[in-house]
């Protein structure tokens, strides 16, 4: 394999270890920083992409997802832990090791799902397409197993993350007015989000999902 | 040709001036005169449109069929509507000091770019764009459902946000999957994911990758239809935002998600062949016609009800679209539009009678027509419209689609009228008790504006015993397109 | 394959070369993590010092000590000395190669653990017991993890003999295998948790609440407890000589290549001093975990192993 393929191959390989390791984690502020790691991986998988193919317009998609999702997103989240003063620790609904082995049943689940799709696909980096949806899935299970609301932020941009990375391994990136349009809603989303999370946390006093039940059915 | 700049712009420019100035007293006659501006030029959209066919912008960016103007049509007029009910509205919420100066500020300029965002849903002819404007409709609301502040609008805000924005992710992968089967065809780059060329080769697109990205796609536009399993949002959402939002919440954002679903559509069964894709929408539709008709009648607040009330109205549209076939088309169509009017003029009513009464929850609103009978029988008037009265045009097309199920799935036509006859029986008993009897409302600081609700009734009566000729024909031909 | 006189001296070197350097190997860690502890060792020969005194001593047994307890050291000395053979770390091709199967060589891990945690609980003490739990608690999780490690390269060489492994893996060209990658990463995690080093097991310790490995061997003495020491030593070394097998085979001699076997000898000595370094180094700078902690670590380590399979089996890679 030409060293392009299997530099690929580590990215991606290590794109699924991050996101498990999301899975695992405790600590808020390690999560972001492995968001910006996921951020900086993708950043590289298009770049060697674009190396590899000749596509011009991934070395531009390279370049702002580098600054977006390894330094702004990252920038304005920590910020917003900061002036949240949030604590360290991270509740999680089932246990850790639990969730790591639904994690891989969803892995394998996810790789089982991408076999007839990367077939079709005709690019030189179908196979981590497998990778791309289990990297959304796992975000997902991130996602529903997390308590407070910063983590659960931070799985749905992991998840968003996965999805860039199917778009470059399944099509070798959507054009570029979409793919602009995909990170301008990120990147708003994300500001409405740290505007909100001061509106939540003036309602209820913390981060903490659970007060956040109360609208239930039987309540009307 | 500058007419689709002109639609798309003025509501950009009227939230540049409505976020600086959006708290002055005449900020709210300036959204509604914004709104009409939007609204001529949608008119002048669809003249164009009936007389001359459907068009593809030079750049090859905006696309307007039949479909889409109508859709159009729709929501700038319901836009408009709803800033002449929101002004009077909006100014009793300051006066009762539920919203701040800023935040009104926030609201017009929001209002706005939310009309912007669903009219470029309707405009664009790129799948992609398409996506990221549904995305931006979702934000453009989040924080106008949480704009009173208290733990249950933001809890309805947070539910809101993830799980739409979740839907929409699936939505995405749904998108990408249709790039990778029209890149094979159409070479890659924008052109793969324009409408206009992917509906001419949709013969040639591949099957499988087509049925998993419709899955995809109806599960996440789906999310923002309304449709159950993923409904979750909707009660909270449009229950706890200021009433002008849960009426363009009902009425707009509902259709133009239905309307994302029914492109997709269209070239899922292209490629096909098979009704996969109509059985699927068929599956979802009755689902949340059953689920909504059932949640309906065990719910206490006037607002969620009616959001249930538009899950099963959505769900009828959805179940209609799936049937496929003119009959079902044209009235799935009308069912678009009669719900949308009505619908939108019930929270009119509703959000008058819940701000005399100081309260949402039914059991305590009392004898509206007492102290204003345009809002009671308003109230009245629009339930019945709703629950498919005849001559109200809701009835009409609910005829449509019962009859054409049960000649084409006989199956399906005793469930739909069940679960119809749940929701009459139960809404119309909670109507019943909130018009009628001792009344304990008081007088508004602004008297409510009350055109807007009659002005809604009365073209959906109208549509109820005579559609006018070119309006049929506009939804056969929409009915043609989609097949 | 007929045993030739060069097939049998060179298995014959093998096994006595590992068997016979082992203490060694237990020396020179503790030399490493000395000078890393600003410490200074009791010098590379020590353990063969302890072995010599531990025989010349005589052994103690319990009255109620059954044959199990007296056979035990025996048999696990036997099974670190069949493991050591096997596992292909100068030649390939070795004259015992058939029965070098992955899947056997856990095999014969599980069949000494078995004995001396049955020995363990045979005189009776609580300590006895209190070690063969915890030592079952760790094996239940770290022996599937460690067959997940070993399903990677079985993949990659199509074939679950370790000769076969070493072979492709050695003489196929240079590539970077994510999978391999995490599979080498999850043998370090088996590897620390068998052999009871830091971060699992203190090897050094004698207190109860924390000894897992030194409470299986409170009872015994003299003879019996040089065997299972030299066993224990041999069975660190075992593992370094996989790891090095799997992971970085390079330098191997092919089978009777006499030539190559100076050469492979010195690579492997190197390797090994390399290993034992990195091994002194983790146990440094770790802490040693809370015993319920283990399941976590051995849990980290089986999905690392499973995930690099996965990866395998996806990417082709």
């Amino acid at each position: 394999m030409a060293l392009s393929a299997q530099l690929i191959n580590v990215f991606a390989a290590l794109m699924l270890l991050v996101a498990f390791a999301m899975l695992a984690q405790r600590r808020v502020r390690s999560l972001i920083d492995l968001f910006a790691c996921q951020g900086a991986l993708l950043a590289a998988n298009c770049a060697i992409v674009a190396w590899n193919t000749g596509l011009s317009h991934l070395y531009i998609s390279a370049f702002i997802t580098l600054i977006l999702k390894v330094l702004v997103l990252p920038y304005i989240l920590f910020r917003l832990i900061t002036r949240l003063n949030l604590k360290s620790d991270v509740e999680t609904l089932i246990k850790i090791p639990t969730t790591m082995l639904i994690g891989i049943m969803l892995v394998v689940f996810a790789f089982n799902l991408a076999i007839p799709i990367s077939q079709l696909a005709g690019t030189v980096t179908r196979g981590t397409l497998g990778i791309a949806i289990a990297v959304v899935l796992l975000s997902f299970l991130m996602m529903i197993t997390r308590r407070k609301a910063v983590p659960q932020v931070i799985g749905f941009l992991a998840m968003e993350n996965g999805l860039f990375f199917a778009a470059t391994s399944a099509t070798y990136g959507m054009p570029m007015v979409v793919e602009l349009g995909i990170l301008l809603d990120v990147l708003v989303g994300v500001l409405i989000l740290g505007i909100f999370f001061f509106q939540v946390r003036e309602a209820f006093d913390s981060l903490d999902l659970k007060h956040m039940e109360k609208l239930k059915e039987s309540d009307g | 040709m500058s007419t689709i700049p002109f639609i798309l712009g003025t509501p950009l420019a009227g939230a540049a001036i409505l976020f600086f100035y959006g708290d002055r007293f005449v900020a709210a006659r300036i959204n509604a005169l914004v709104s009409f501006a939007t609204l001529v030029g949608a008119v002048m959209l669809a003249v164009r449109v009936i007389d001359g066919g459907a068009f593809v912008s030079e750049s090859g960016n905006f696309f307007v069929d039949s479909l889409s103007v109508f859709l159009v049509v729709l929501t700038a007029f319901v836009a408009f509507t709803t800033t002449l009910f929101s002004r009077p509205y909006m100014l009793n919420e300051q006066a009762h000091g539920r919203v701040t100066a800023r935040r009104m500020r926030l609201y017009h300029g929001m209002y706005q770019i939310f009309t912007f965002t669903m009219l470029l849903v309707l405009l664009t002819n790129n799948i992609g764009i398409l996506w990221v404007a549904m995305e931006a409709a979702t934000l453009t609301t989040v924080l106008l459902v949480s704009l009173y502040r208290t733990p249950a609008s933001i809890e309805a805000a947070w539910k809101y946000f993830i799980l739409c924005g979740v839907g929409i992710a699936q939505a995405l992968f749904g998108t990408i999957l249709l790039y990778l089967a029209s890149e094979k065809v159409l070479g890659a780059g924008g052109g793969a994911l324009l409408w206009t060329q992917l509906d001419q080769v949709k013969g040639g697109l591949e099957p499988t990758v087509l049925s998993i990205a419709f899955v995809f796609l109806i599960v996440g536009y789906g999310t923002k239809v309304g449709l159950v399993p993923l409904h979750n949002w909707l009660p909270d959402a449009h229950a706890e935002g200021p009433t002008p939002i849960s009426a363009v919440l009902s009425g707009l954002l509902l259709n133009i998600a239905l309307y994302a679903v029914v492109r997709c559509k269209v070239l899922v069964d292209g490629a096909l062949g098979t009704p996969f894709a109509g059985n699927l929408m068929m599956g979802f539709g009755l689902l949340s016609v059953v689920i909504a008709a059932f949640f309906l009648s065990r719910q206490r607040d006037i607002k969620r009800m009616f959001a249930y009330s538009s899950i099963e109205h959505m769900g009828l549209a959805t179940f209609a679209f799936g049937m496929g076939g003119p009959v079902a088309t044209f009235a799935a169509l009308l069912h678009m539009t009669v719900h949308s009017l009505t619908k939108s003029a019930l929270f009119f009513t509703v959000g008058h009678a819940a701000q005399k009464t100081g309260t949402q929850v039914m059991d305590n609103i009392r004898g509206l027509v007492d102290t204003n009978p345009a809002i009671g029988w308003g109230m009245m008037l629009g339930t019945l419209a709703i629950l498919g009265m005849p001559p109200f045009g809701v009835f009409a097309s609910e005829f449509l689609i019962i009859t054409t199920a049960m000649s084409e799935h006989a199956w399906a036509a005793p469930i739909l009228l069940i679960a119809l006859a749940v929701a009459f029986a139960s809404m119309f008993k909670r109507v019943q008790g909130m018009v009628f009897g001792e009344t304990t409302a008081k007088r508004l600081p602004h008297s409510p504006a009350l055109i807007p609700v009659f002005l809604h009734l009365a073209i959906v009566l109208m549509l109820g015993i005579y559609i006018p000729p070119y309006l049929a024909e506009w939804y056969r031909q929409a009915a043609r397109l989609i097949g | 394959m007929l045993p030739t006189v060069a097939s049998f001296l060179s298995q014959l070197t093998q096994t006595l070369l590992v068997v016979l350097l082992a203490p060694l190997m237990a020396g020179w860690v503790n030399q490493c993590r000395a000078w890393l502890q600003n410490r200074s060792a009791p010098g590379l020969l020590q353990p063969y010092r302890v072995l010599m005194k531990l025989f010349n001593k005589d052994a103690v047994l319990a009255h109620n000590a059954s044959p199990v307890f007296r056979c035990a050291p025996y048999i696990q000395f036997g099974c670190m000395a069949l493991a050591a053979s096997i596992v292909p770390i100068i030649e390939t091709n070795l004259l015992f190669a058939p029965a070098a199967d992955v899947i056997a060589l856990v095999g014969i891990f599980a069949l000494a653990r078995v004995f001396s945690s049955l020995a363990a609980m045979d005189v009776g003490t609580s300590f006895g017991s209190l070690g063969a739990r915890r030592e079952m608690l760790v094996a239940s999780l770290s022996e599937p993890a460690l067959l997940m490690v070993f399903f990677t390269p079985l993949l990659i060489a199509k074939s679950s003999s370790l000769n076969t492994i070493v072979d492709t893996i050695a003489h196929s060209p240079f590539t970077l295998y994510p999978s391999l990658a995490f599979a080498a990463v999850a043998f370090v995690m088996v590897l620390l948790a068998e052999n009871a080093r830091i971060p699992v097991d203190n090897p050094a310790t004698h207190l109860e609440l924390t000894m897992i490995h030194e409470a299986l061997i409170l009872e015994y003495s003299g003879r019996h407890l040089a065997l299972i020491e030299w066993a224990t030593a041999i069975k660190l070394t075992t593992y370094c000589a996989i790891g090095i097998a799997l992971f970085a085979p390079w330098g191997i001699a092919a089978g009777g290549d006499w030539q190559l076997l100076p050469g492979a000898i010195g690579a492997l000595v190197l390797k090994l001093a390399l290993a034992g370094a990195a091994l002194a180094l983790v146990e440094t700078v770790s802490a040693k975990m809370r015993i319920f902690r283990a399941p976590e670590f051995l849990g980290m380590a089986f999905l690392l192993a499973v995930l690099g399979m996965l990866i395998y089996l996806l990417l082709g890679a």
